[in-house]
């Protein structure tokens, strides 16, 4: 189904990445033409960041080829794919906060007057690049550390325009752009294609897509599925095809238990907003339910998690916790008794673990207080807490006194979550889980959360895997730029209905984005 | 002055450029201060020996600091700076002797010889992928052991008539160290950093995985970093022997102007974190450190209250720089 009219500029034949274990990308095809918006679909984890990323030299593929304007090309280096005409805009990850704007945007070639920088004309240079992508309010002299996340996105387009690339690369570039901005960058793009520049356009934003794109490539599970001419195929074809058939996971029943009546819910949040992150958050979580977090990657997610926790200074809106308003200062007070919250973070290796220490350590560090006397770590009461704990959730450890960054994904992922039972919790918040670790530790993990809901605990599930939310939540709440945009329950709970309110696809019960199911 | 603008779009230039070099300009104001009170206490007040003194004193630790700043504007640091300084002094005790022309041939190979420990520095670091830190530990204790094997007892010679020039005051009563000190800023500091390298230097300790992404060629980067590094701190070294007229390898001197070295481009401005900072800063930095110990002379103190006066100062300076801290909304972001 090539719609191409035109010889394509760069293409990719076959390619494939490994990272360790898991497969980010299997014989992907992929071509764009010069004159051509080319879009970018799939779910998170489809191999559209690492697709990017090898056009963009950031990725070597393990195999396959680069053909760039019929020559096979091989990038070492980021810089070898911006000689050779392709610029990346990354969701502001190429931007030196200390410098100013105007060295950000000159940063690979600068304009030089005897060897050394010509700042004067490096200004014109900033300046052009700026009034090109509509952004001439940004002074170039600015640090980019000073401005708004919106602004720096912009400074981040106007350094790849400065580069006049045959090839332009977007990904997500919009998410983070005001909705003037949005206009003014798609009226920019529409006037790059009828130079002629190649665009690849990633954007989770349907809306957008219907109105740029002219081709559509949709990639699923590191695979190529299709690609078509925009307008071709409907919003649920296209959500039809980036969703497909998935290996079916078996979950436990569900049970809610009924929430007493009389009883206050275990947590409820009401209009919980963080800087431009989190915008009125209305959430209530009884004991006994496993609620989920749905949506596409960074839409909020965290920062709720992280503002529930105690992480974040200067939030607004209001929290009760079993009735009484109540909200943690800091991680410290958010796992004492008086809140008895946990949280399972979603890097392991970074934010739950200390890599080197011993898998004992790791599973007492948070419960260390209950397990001291005047200061003491009890070794006998240490132990057995311990033991119980690898009893209950079956860790495979050799020994426990061995480094735990020594133990498998799936191990280590269980003495995260055991670290945080040891401590009794009230409130469970998991961020995703289950990335990247063996299905049958997957299945041990649904069917303690389930044990867990049963014993009395409030579970708050985010997961990026739909299945899982699908098999495991009572209930979904979707977010989507910093909002709860549809609760999903029962029937309704379904992977079309999450995958799109996730896109935030105008459909009328969008239209009561708050409204929640209880 | 810590609060980053707040409409970029209204403001003029120069705000700009005061809020880019706002290290720099504290660690200005901050030896004006000093030193005006040093000169308004001191018996003899502002004459040539006395400028021409704490000029000698003042531009070996402010050309070490410079040496120090190069890495530590990519976020790394270079213990090895004060050995390269006391290395490069025996050297010259050795080499900067005889005729005009020998002597010449002398500075080059001492010279050269600094820029090579540099570089031997940004090799480890860039392809042996060490940290800065212990790698140039180790090299510098190497380039102290080399320093030992060529000055075993303090002694040697320097050409005299090029220290005594060096060293001494110009007709006009301008310190001509100073003028030394002038040329390696002009000659080194300045181009660096208007060139393309000193550019990717403040983007790799600014963000280096977003230099990367942008093609910085972050290796090459590093490397001229640390040679450049080596061959400030052997130009000092070369001075030192100017001032002293013979060579000493002293592990005290070389752990003494490291340390200090560190202290002065803090003073001076440039983030330990890197990205942002200046050598000039640095150099007014280490006239500040130099003054210090000057102004408790000129008071009658004991000596004995430097070391306390000179860490309050370094304290006050430090904090100065991390008041910014107090506005992170998300805690974890401390800790990364």
């Amino acid at each position: 189904m090539r719609v191409d009219t035109t010889a394509p500029i760069l293409q990719l034949v076959d390619v494939s990445k490994r990272y360790g274990g898991v497969r980010a990308l299997e014989g992907a095809h992929f071509a764009c033409a010069p004159g051509r918006i080319h879009a970018l679909l799939g779910e998170n984890g489809a191999g559209k960041s690492t697709l990017i990323k090898i056009m963009a030299g950031v990725v070597r593929p393990d195999a396959g080829r680069i053909v760039l304007q019929g020559q096979e090309r091989r990038f070492a280096h980021p810089q070898d794919a911006v000689s050779a005409g392709i610029a990346c805009i990354f969701q502001e990850l190429s931007l030196m906060p200390e410098l100013s704007v105007a060295d950000n945007i000159c940063i690979t070639n600068p304009p030089r007057r005897f060897g050394l920088i010509d700042r004067k004309a490096q200004r014109r240079i900033a300046e052009a690049a700026l009034a090109r992508a509509g952004a001439q309010d940004i002074h170039p002299l600015a640090p980019v550390g000073s401005l708004s996340l919106s602004r720096r996105q912009m400074v981040e387009i106007a350094k790849a325009l400065a580069r006049s690339p045959k090839i332009l690369i977007l990904d997500e570039a919009t998410s983070a752009l005001a909705a003037a901005d949005v206009e003014r960058v798609q009226a920019l793009l529409r006037k790059l294609r009828g130079e002629g520049m190649a665009i690849v356009y990633i954007s989770h934003r349907m809306k957008e897509i219907a109105a740029l794109a002219d081709d559509c490539s949709v990639f699923r599970n590191g695979r190529h599925v299709a690609t078509f001419a925009a307008g071709s195929q409907s919003d649920a074809q296209t959500v039809e095809m980036m969703i497909g058939r998935d290996i079916a996971h078996a979950f436990p029943p569900k049970a809610p238990a009924a929430p007493l009546a009389g009883t206050a819910p275990a947590l409820e949040v009401r209009g919980l907003s963080w800087n431009d992150r989190l915008h009125g958050i209305d959430l209530t979580l009884n004991a006994g339910e496993i609620v989920g977090l749905g949506g596409l990657d960074g839409q909020g997610q965290r920062e709720f998690f992280l503002a529930l926790f105690g992480v974040l200074r200067g939030l607004k809106g209001e929290l009760r916790l079993s009735g009484r308003p109540a909200q943690a200062r800091s991680p410290r007070q958010a796992k004492g008794p008086a809140i008895g919250i946990a949280l399972v973070p979603e890097d392991r290796k970074t934010d739950g673990l200390m890599l080197p220490m011993s898998a004992r350590d790791n599973l007492s560090f948070a419960a260390l207080e209950r397990l001291s006397r005047a200061g003491v770590v009890s070794r006998a009461r240490e132990s057995q807490a311990v033991g119980e704990m690898v009893r209950k959730l079956s860790i495979k450890v050799p020994a426990l006194d061995e480094p735990v960054g020594q133990l498998s994904g799936g191990n280590q992922q269980k003495v995260v979550i055991a670290k945080w039972l040891m401590n009794a919790p009230r409130i469970v918040l998991l961020n995703d889980p289950t990335r990247g670790i063996d299905v049958g530790t997957k299945q041990e993990i649904y069917v303690l959360l389930r044990q867990l809901a049963q014993e009395g605990a409030a579970v708050l599930l985010y997961s990026t895997d739909y299945a899982e939310l699908i098999g495991c939540c009572d209930r979904v709440a979707v977010m989507y730029d910093g909002r709860i945009v549809r609760w999903l329950a029962g029937a309704e709970l379904t992977e079309h209905a999450l995958v799109s309110s996730a896109l935030n696809l105008g459909d009328g019960r969008v239209q009561a984005p708050n409204r929640e199911l209880q | 002055m810590n609060s980053p603008p707040r409409a970029p779009a209204q403001r003029p230039d120069w705000q700009y450029r005061v809020y880019e070099q706002r290290g720099t300009w504290a660690a200005v104001a901050m030896f004006a201060l000093i030193f005006t009170l040093y000169i308004a206490k001191h018996p003899s007040g502002l004459t040539v020996p006395v400028l021409t003194t704490a000029a000698n004193k003042g531009v070996l630790l402010a050309v070490v600091a410079m040496a120090q700043t190069l890495p530590v504007l990519t976020s790394g640091i270079d213990l090895s700076v004060g050995m390269v300084f006391v290395l490069a002094n025996c050297l010259a005790s050795h080499l900067v002797v005889g005729t005009p022309m020998q002597a010449a041939l002398g500075v080059v190979v001492v010279l050269a010889v600094g820029a090579l420990c540099g570089f031997i520095n940004g090799a480890i670091i860039v392809w042996g992928r060490l940290q800065p830190i212990i790698t140039t530990l180790a090299t510098g204790t190497i380039y102290f052991g080399i320093a030992l094997g060529l000055r075993p007892v303090p002694g040697g010679d320097v050409h005299a008539g090029l220290a005594d020039a060096l060293t001494g005051a110009l007709p006009g009563g301008v310190p001509a160290m100073v003028l030394v000190l002038l040329a390696v800023i002009v000659c080194i500091w300045l181009p660096y950093r208007r060139s393309e390298l000193g550019r990717a230097a403040l983007a790799v300790g600014s963000a280096e995985g977003a230099a990367y992404m942008s093609g910085v060629d972050i290796g090459r980067t590093k490397l001229l970093t640390y040679t450049l590094a080596g061959l400030l701190a052997a130009i000092g070294g070369l001075l030192l022997t100017f001032v002293t007229y013979s060579g000493e390898a002293s592990s005290a001197i070389g752990g003494v102007y490291t340390l200090n070295s560190i202290a002065a481009v803090v003073i001076g401005g440039t983030s330990l974190a890197g990205g942002a900072g200046s050598a000039i800063g640095s150099v007014f930095g280490a006239l500040v450190l130099r003054t210090i110990g000057d102004l408790l002379f000129v008071f009658d103190m004991e000596p004995l209250w430097q070391p306390l006066f000179q860490g309050l100062i370094l304290l006050t300076a430090v904090s100065l720089g991390a008041v910014q801290l107090l506005k992170v909304s998300n805690r974890l972001e401390l800790f990364r």
